[in-house]
């Protein structure tokens, strides 16, 4: 499979396969899944997931719906953390060059389609473009109801006490709400929804132009969040929400509002912040902007 | 204020081959408001049975027992339960308590039960206990761990602590000293005062002479015994 | 009188049977519960008695009957009525203790977690409220506030049903089910158990329907009693009245089986 990958040229669709490796019965199923996770906003609809040439837990929802959204005239772009050149990201982004043909890119503005695991990119996106989340677990409840059906039940029935049960928790515990990402939403003032693992940095971005759309593979879900949805992060009424990030600036572009990276550069204590949306920190670069090691560091 | 018209009682032992034994026939009694009436006859004689269907602990089988406007041979457990509580007290001789509870609360519960507040039930509570000569510190104790006659003397407090209109006295002065017994007596005569109907069984007969108006005896309600 | 007065009881259960197949789990039940009243239901096991709380509290639904519960809206069929509206109940109105403490608690969730739950489903959403309401109740449950952080696999058995009935009461139900509440506790831990639901019960003004095979325990605790035999209600009466003068075969067998109570 991956030597059959290889052999096939950059920007050309491999024949073997249909248009995105998924067959047009399966693109349909999964169509049929977004467009009633489209309609109920934050519900999780099940789909018969297929098995994809890669394991559980890299991205198989993500993929599928990719897929299923593709067209051949989308330009695809794959985040991992905000990061372009991470293994998965690189990996996704060639298969759809090899399985769809369609054009690539790392900047955010010229997407019509970007996959992402666990950041939203700082550059606001706009009417036209998709974001596909890959999704490890897509129940918010599941951490403290085991039970499938009772979860079930309790969207059902509009019963989420339970979610701020944990949100308790983290104030007993910590002093404050710890949960840092997939932290929960309440979407439409109606389901309860896992954002998947994006930091709280990025909750109050879910309200956004473009449509969002969220794949768990292994878990066989698909929800979905249209444009300009209200998506509102639970909390308490005197411990409310916060979008917490690292007190810093950009250390290669100065960015002050952008979501960071810690990265140790040394083992004396040595480390620097950076952007973990890589495109983003680029483009700031491109355009003059300098942060504390900007000047030192290789720009590559 | 109590009635009994023509009552009475079989037990049917179903597990010996079902066995009917008639205890009571044709049991009659009336006490009036302020008046003592002492029930008598030989052991097994049917004193404390004729006691217990008062207060509802045994069904009667047949006939009338009215306390007050209850009909206690007939009516509902809620009614008898709110009878209990507010118009029929009870001092039986054994003391039946959930173990740990501190014997003043104990004492104070009938007055809890009613609604009273806590602070004055157990003024309350506290007075009768001095009264009945329980040391201080023993109050903070449960009455479970106490000996015969302290016991005795807590469940003396308990069906004293509210003023019932009504009041059934299982043997109260039994295994007291003179002292004790003494306060007992006065209680009963206070309440006698106050206009309540009681009916008690007493061993003591110097006891029952000093505050019973009448005595009652029960041997002409039991049955002839078929041998 | 002034109880006598209430004329409509807080639960009123008509003619309720449930079966397994050919197996009878409960057979043609029927009962007025008033409010402030404890009434025990008495039996072996298998005789029925935990199908029958479970029919009442809505966990299983009864081939035939109605069970209806005194709401805003007049005596309404909590069997008949939706699923929501029942759940709702069932953190509002009514409570459940479970035998097993940890079948009715999150055993991965703080004490305090665990008491705050019913408050935060009801829509309390205030954290400082929520936890002081828990700390007033662990306190009258008798769970030090130190305890409070720490969860419930760290507590013994007596504590963690305690903790239960603390979870079940803070939203000031009016009618709790007990399926053996003191089952598998130690004799002194029972006691204490005990006299803390008694002193609960009254306070707060609760009706309750306890399960149990303890005869001692309904004796101390309940006003009525129901004696169970395969599915069949046997007997009914004052609880001293049924345990001192038993009129039915079964009771009289139960009660003289059993170590003076």
């Amino acid at each position: 499979m991956r030597d059959e990958l290889s052999r096939s040229g950059k920007g050309q669709a491999m024949e073997e396969y249909n248009f995105a490796y998924l067959d047009e019965q399966t693109k349909r199923m999964i169509r049929r899944a977004l467009l009633k996770g489209m309609a109920v906003p934050g519900y999780q609809v099940p789909f018969a997931s297929r098995e994809m040439p890669m394991p559980y837990g890299w991205g198989t929802g993500g993929v599928q719906v990719s897929a299923a959204v593709m067209v051949p005239e989308d330009c695809f772009k794959v985040i991992d953390q905000g990061a372009d050149d991470t293994t998965n990201a690189v990996s996704i982004r060639r298969f759809f060059e090899r399985t769809a043909g369609v054009a690539v890119t790392e900047r955010t503005g010229e997407a019509t389609v970007i996959q992402t695991r666990h950041r939203i990119p700082e550059q606001p996106l706009e009417e036209g473009q998709i974001l596909v989340y890959q999704v490890p677990i897509p129940e918010p409840l599941r951490f403290l109801e085991p039970s499938e059906v009772e979860t079930r039940k309790m969207h059902a029935l509009e019963e989420y006490g339970l979610m701020h049960v944990k949100l308790y928790e983290d104030i007993a515990r910590h002093g404050e709400i710890s949960t840092s990402y997939a932290y929960p939403v309440k979407v439409e003032g109606r389901y309860v929804m896992d954002p998947s693992p994006i930091p709280k940095f990025d909750n109050p971005k879910l309200r956004m132009a473009a449509i969002q759309l969220f794949g768990a593979g292994r878990e066989q879900r698909i929800y979905a969040l249209p444009p300009w949805c209200e998506v509102v992060s639970l909390d308490f009424e005197d411990y409310p929400f916060q979008a917490s990030r690292a007190d810093h600036d950009c250390d290669l572009c100065g960015a002050e509002g952008s979501y960071l990276d810690e990265v140790i550069t040394d083992d004396a204590g040595g480390r620097m912040f950076v952007c973990s949306d890589t495109d983003f920190c680029a483009g700031r670069r491109d355009a003059g902007h300098l942060g504390r090691l900007g000047a030192t560091e290789d720009v590559a | 204020m109590i009635t009994v018209e023509n009552v009475t009682k079989t037990f049917t032992l179903h597990n010996q081959g079902g066995a009917v034994i008639p205890v009571m026939e044709g049991a009659s009694l009336t006490v009036a408001p302020g008046e003592c009436v002492a029930l008598v006859g030989a052991s097994g004689s049917g004193k404390s049975t004729l006691m217990r269907m008062i207060y509802g602990n045994y069904l009667a089988a047949s006939g009338v027992i009215a306390v007050g406007d209850v009909d206690v041979a007939r009516a509902a457990p809620r009614e008898i339960l709110a009878l209990r509580r507010e118009v029929l007290g009870y001092v039986s001789q054994f003391l039946r308590v959930v173990p740990r509870v501190p014997t003043r609360e104990v004492v104070a519960e009938p007055l809890l039960a009613l609604g009273m507040a806590r602070a004055d039930a157990l003024v309350r509570a506290e007075a009768l206990l001095a009264q009945l000569n329980i040391p201080e510190r023993l109050w903070e104790l449960s009455p479970t761990t106490f000996s015969g006659g302290e016991q005795q003397r807590v469940n003396i407090a308990r069906g004293f602590a509210h003023e019932y209109p009504a009041l059934l006295l299982d043997e109260p002065t039994a295994s007291l000293d003179a002292v004790n017994r003494e306060v007992v007596l006065t209680l009963i005569e206070r309440a006698k005062e106050r206009g309540a109907a009681i009916v008690g069984i007493f061993h003591d007969v110097e006891a029952r002479d000093r505050v019973c108006d009448r005595v009652i005896d029960v041997t002409g309600f039991t049955p002839a015994r078929v041998a | 009188m002034k109880d006598i007065a209430v004329t409509e009881p807080l639960l009123r259960v008509e003619g309720l049977s449930k079966s397994y197949g050919r197996r009878i789990g409960c057979e043609n039940v029927g009962f007025d519960l008033w409010p402030g009243e404890v009434m025990g239901i008495v039996g072996e096991s298998g005789s029925g008695k935990t199908t029958l709380l479970n029919c009442l509290a809505g966990h299983l639904a009864p081939d035939t009957g109605r069970v209806l519960f005194d709401t805003d809206a007049g005596m309404v069929d909590t069997v008949t009525m939706s699923e929501p509206a029942r759940r709702m109940l069932g953190r509002t109105d009514w409570a459940f203790v479970h035998q097993h403490a940890q079948d009715g608690l999150r055993m991965n969730v703080s004490a305090g977690g665990n008491v705050g739950e019913r408050l935060m489903a009801v829509g309390a959403r205030h954290y400082r409220d929520i936890r002081e309401k828990a700390v007033d109740w662990l306190d009258r449950v008798e769970i030090a506030e130190d305890r409070m952080d720490d969860r419930p696999t760290a507590f013994s058995g007596g504590m963690r049903q305690r903790l239960q009935i603390a979870r079940n009461l803070v939203t000031g139900p009016r009618l709790v089910f007990m399926d053996e509440p003191t089952g598998g506790l130690d004799v002194s831990v029972q006691a204490r158990l005990l006299d803390l639901l008694r002193g609960l019960v009254r306070e707060m003004g609760l009706s309750a329907i306890i399960v149990t095979h303890d005869l001692a325990v309904v004796r101390l605790l309940a006003d009525r009693l129901m004696v169970m035999k395969s599915g069949q209600v046997v007997e009914t009466g004052l609880t001293d009245q049924v345990l001192d003068d038993p009129q039915h075969g079964y009771t009289q067998l139960l009660v003289s089986s059993v170590l003076q109570v």
